[in-house]
């Protein structure tokens, strides 16, 4: 086994295209461990992981636990609201009172970008970012690459158009990151107010208009709208929203054959993609759910030093 | 005596004791007030410059000497905007602490924010500050409030607050948001000839914010402070000031746009001033990566190069009047042991300012002594309508002597303030205060043991 370069998995920003390979790798393995009857392997036997959530995100969780007990590991976990912080905890207290009780990786979710960063300079466990603010979320980009190579077979020179509110998507910033580095051709789409005003430090391009987008892509990406965002007077009306970058059955029609339909879920049905759509034969949003649990194996077994699967 | 490492001894003012003689010999005097620049012996008695002559009077046997040979002796430098954090937040800075930072920093006078808790926003707490600086190592002169609890709602008493002494009035942290209540105490404040210092922020725009907004933000996924933000304020108050006739300071200017408007609001007249700090025209935005280091955590925010570059042209062709420290002490919980979002804006600066001058601005030839000496000394001490910032004969003996060659790294555990929050930490700098004369006793020495 060759190792990753990398020690923690803070972003995909960065990370090389052997690293993303071996995870993925790595990844198709542990998926068909994951069709087996047995579906755990031994291989992080006696690690404990702390899943440390300070915003709610149960799918996430989930996914990560169940990751965990699938290779053995003790999960363990803590959810604190970010509030705790003002009660006068801080969060070195935090991850120091948790690294006490000797863990070995952090999986960690935070409304705050940096936070991962921030927790590699309190504690020598590995950490894994599951989300923070609207920084990076590594392992969501790992297993949309993984299903689209599923899918496809492939990741060099895909296209791809991620649609939606770009600006507060950590979902888009690691996807740009990590599918420019596989050599996919990266176009992020939303209605200006939703997109960054200085977007040169990502390597994407970046349009409003959604037709330019999706044109000759082989994969559209939504991103799911916080609704409140309308009383933030980021847009108009959710009515005008769908109209324009929602995806429904007539605007598949204009775009490749062959086209694949993603979304992080959860999905806001009607808005970002009618149902018909978001269950239809073009959509592999399940997959990608199945394949969370592979990708985030993958990252803990091989971040995590665990024995042979 | 205080010593820190590195050969520093701070002698805390001991005021049953009269100060005594002093000759400082063969310095490089500069003071560009009476265009003086030559290498002479300045005698001091009594707290009072009694002689600036190639050689000490005779018969003048000083109790101390100084030899200044290859070193500058300049007027008494001024920050005038500091926090000293008391009354209110004691374990960040005290006014006796903050003033030991601003001796050892090179300043014999600063000027104090009243975003203190309480607000420094009428007579009484005015005049706490004044009665608290006077043992002090350094001159403090408060800054009172624009508006009662920096409320934006109404005027804070400017007379009675001049009357106890405070040179100027501020809401810094925040601009005061209502046009009306700006014209207000701009129109009101023309009764005490006393400098507005606006922090120009639209709330509105920076809400929730806590980088630049740049490149960097975007990368970072942080939401932006933009630039914007800072120059529609900097533009409406300049518009203020015009329409009233008032005269304001606008403070930390970051931005290349401030710099382009204040630029032009100057060819046209406008009385107006304005400052910049030693880490806006030294740190970028993209310091911040990958580190989001917190210590480089503050309001305005650190911008990008551009900006900075043109931050350096405004200081050299004299747009920007004058350097201060914005000098913003926090404790590490509030700085370093939180996530970025959750810690405290600012930095702290007086005992890196001068160091940082020296060897970014001086070093690099963006400014000569002289303006050195201007925009830290003579142009501060006007703005604030004091005597102070020349060497002239029977002046204040408000002296400091500058070792511009000595080579120091900083180290924020060899500082006097009680805060640790600089972002020059490890930082190479050329120059210090090699002596600190504050009222005609020498409080601080370095160098040398
Ligand atoms: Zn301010």
């Amino acid at each position: 086994m060759m190792g990753l370069a990398i020690q923690h998995l803070l972003g995909l920003e960065g990370v090389s295209r052997d690293d993303i390979i071996q995870i993925l790798d790595t990844a198709d393995n542990f998926y068909e461990v994951l069709q087996r009857k047995i579906k755990q392997v031994p291989t992080l036997r006696g690690k404990t992981i702390v899943n440390l959530f300070y915003e709610n995100s149960t799918r996430t969780r989930i996914s990560f636990e169940l990751a965990e007990k699938r290779l053995s590991a003790s999960p363990l976990n803590f959810s604190a609201s970010t509030s705790s912080v003002k009660k006068g905890e801080t969060l070195r207290d935090t991850i120091r009172n948790i690294e006490a009780m000797k863990i070995d990786m952090v999986v960690v979710r935070h409304g705050c970008p940096g936070v991962p960063f921030f927790l590699t300079q309190c504690t020598d466990a590995v950490i894994v970012n599951a989300g923070d603010g609207a920084h990076e979320h590594p392992t969501q980009a790992l297993l949309d690459m993984m299903t689209i190579r599923q899918r496809l077979g492939k990741l060099e020179r895909l296209k791809v158009a991620i649609i939606g509110d770009v600006i507060h998507s950590r979902v888009a910033r690691s996807n740009a990151w990590g599918m420019t580095t596989m050599g996919m051709d990266v176009t992020l789409c939303g209605p200006p107010t939703l997109l960054p005003q200085h977007s040169e430090s990502l390597p994407v391009k970046i349009t409003d208009n959604i037709e330019k987008a999706v044109g000759d892509a082989h994969v559209v990406m939504l991103l799911r709208l916080q609704l409140e965002r309308q009383q933030g007077g980021m847009f108009p009306s959710i009515r005008e929203y769908r109209e324009r970058y929602g995806i429904d059955l007539e605007k598949i029609s204009a775009m490749r054959d062959d086209v694949i339909i993603m979304h992080p879920g959860p999905i806001n049905r009607g808005i970002e993609l009618s149902s018909n759509v978001a269950d239809g034969d073009k959509s592999i949003i399940l997959d990608q759910v199945t394949n969370g649990v592979a990708v985030r194996m993958a990252v803990l077994y091989l971040l995590g030093g665990g024995e042979n699967a | 005596m205080l010593n820190k490492k590195d050969n520093q001894k701070l002698y805390p003012v001991d005021p049953t004791v009269p100060p005594g003689s002093i000759g400082i010999l063969n310095g490089r005097v500069i003071d560009p007030v009476n265009g003086t620049d030559d290498r002479l012996c300045v005698a001091v008695d009594k707290g009072t410059i009694v002689s600036i002559a190639p050689e000490l009077p005779s018969g003048f046997t000083p109790d101390t000497t100084i030899d200044a040979a290859g070193k500058w002796v300049v007027p008494g430098l001024m920050d005038m905007h500091v926090h000293l954090r008391e009354p209110g937040r004691e374990d960040r800075e005290t006014i006796e602490t903050g003033t030991r930072a601003a001796s050892a920093g090179g300043f014999t006078a600063v000027a104090c924010m009243p975003n203190t808790n309480p607000v420094l926003d009428e007579e009484s707490k005015i005049r706490y500050v004044v009665q608290r600086g006077e043992p002090c190592t350094c001159r403090i002169y408060p800054i009172g409030s624009i508006t009662k609890g920096l409320e934006g709602k109404e005027l804070s008493p400017f007379g009675e607050m001049v009357r106890a002494g405070a040179r100027g009035v501020s809401d810094d942290g925040k601009s005061v948001i209502s046009s009306m209540l700006m014209k207000n105490a701009l129109n009101y404040s023309k009764s005490f000839d006393i400098p507005v210092i606006c922090h120009c922020e639209d709330s509105d725009l920076t809400k929730g914010a806590h980088m630049n907004e740049s490149a960097v933000s975007t990368r970072l996924g942080m939401r932006g402070i933009p630039s914007i933000s800072e120059e529609i304020m900097v533009a409406r108050d300049i518009m203020l000031a015009e329409y009233t006739g008032a005269r304001i300071h606008i403070a930390h200017v970051s931005t290349a746009g401030s710099v382009r408007i204040i630029r032009e609001a100057k060819a046209r007249g406008v009385n107006i001033t304005c400052e910049t700090c030693p880490h806006y025209f030294t740190l970028i935005d993209e310091d911040l990566i990958p580190a989001f280091d917190t210590y480089k955590k503050m309001n305005p925010p650190l911008r990008t190069a551009h900006d900075r570059d043109v931050l350096l042209e405004g200081i050299a062709d004299g747009t920007i009047d004058i350097i201060a420290s914005d000098h913003a002490p926090h404790v590490s919980e509030d700085k370093k042991d939180v996530e970025f979002e959750a810690a405290s804006f600012g930095v702290i600066g007086l005992e890196t300012s001068l160091g940082v001058v020296l060897t970014y601005l001086i070093g690099k030839k963006v400014i000569d002594p002289h303006r050195l000496v201007e925009r830290m000394s003579c142009v501060p001490n006007r703005i604030l309508g004091l005597s102070g910032g020349t060497l002239s004969r029977g002046a204040d003996a408000d002296i400091t002597v500058i070792d511009p060659d000595a080579r120091w790294k900083v180290d924020p555990n060899c500082m006097y303030s009680k805060s640790r929050n600089t972002a020059f930490d490890g930082f190479e700098l050329q120059g210090y205060a090699s002596c600190t004369i504050s009222q005609g006793r020498i409080v601080y020495e370095r160098g040398a043991a």
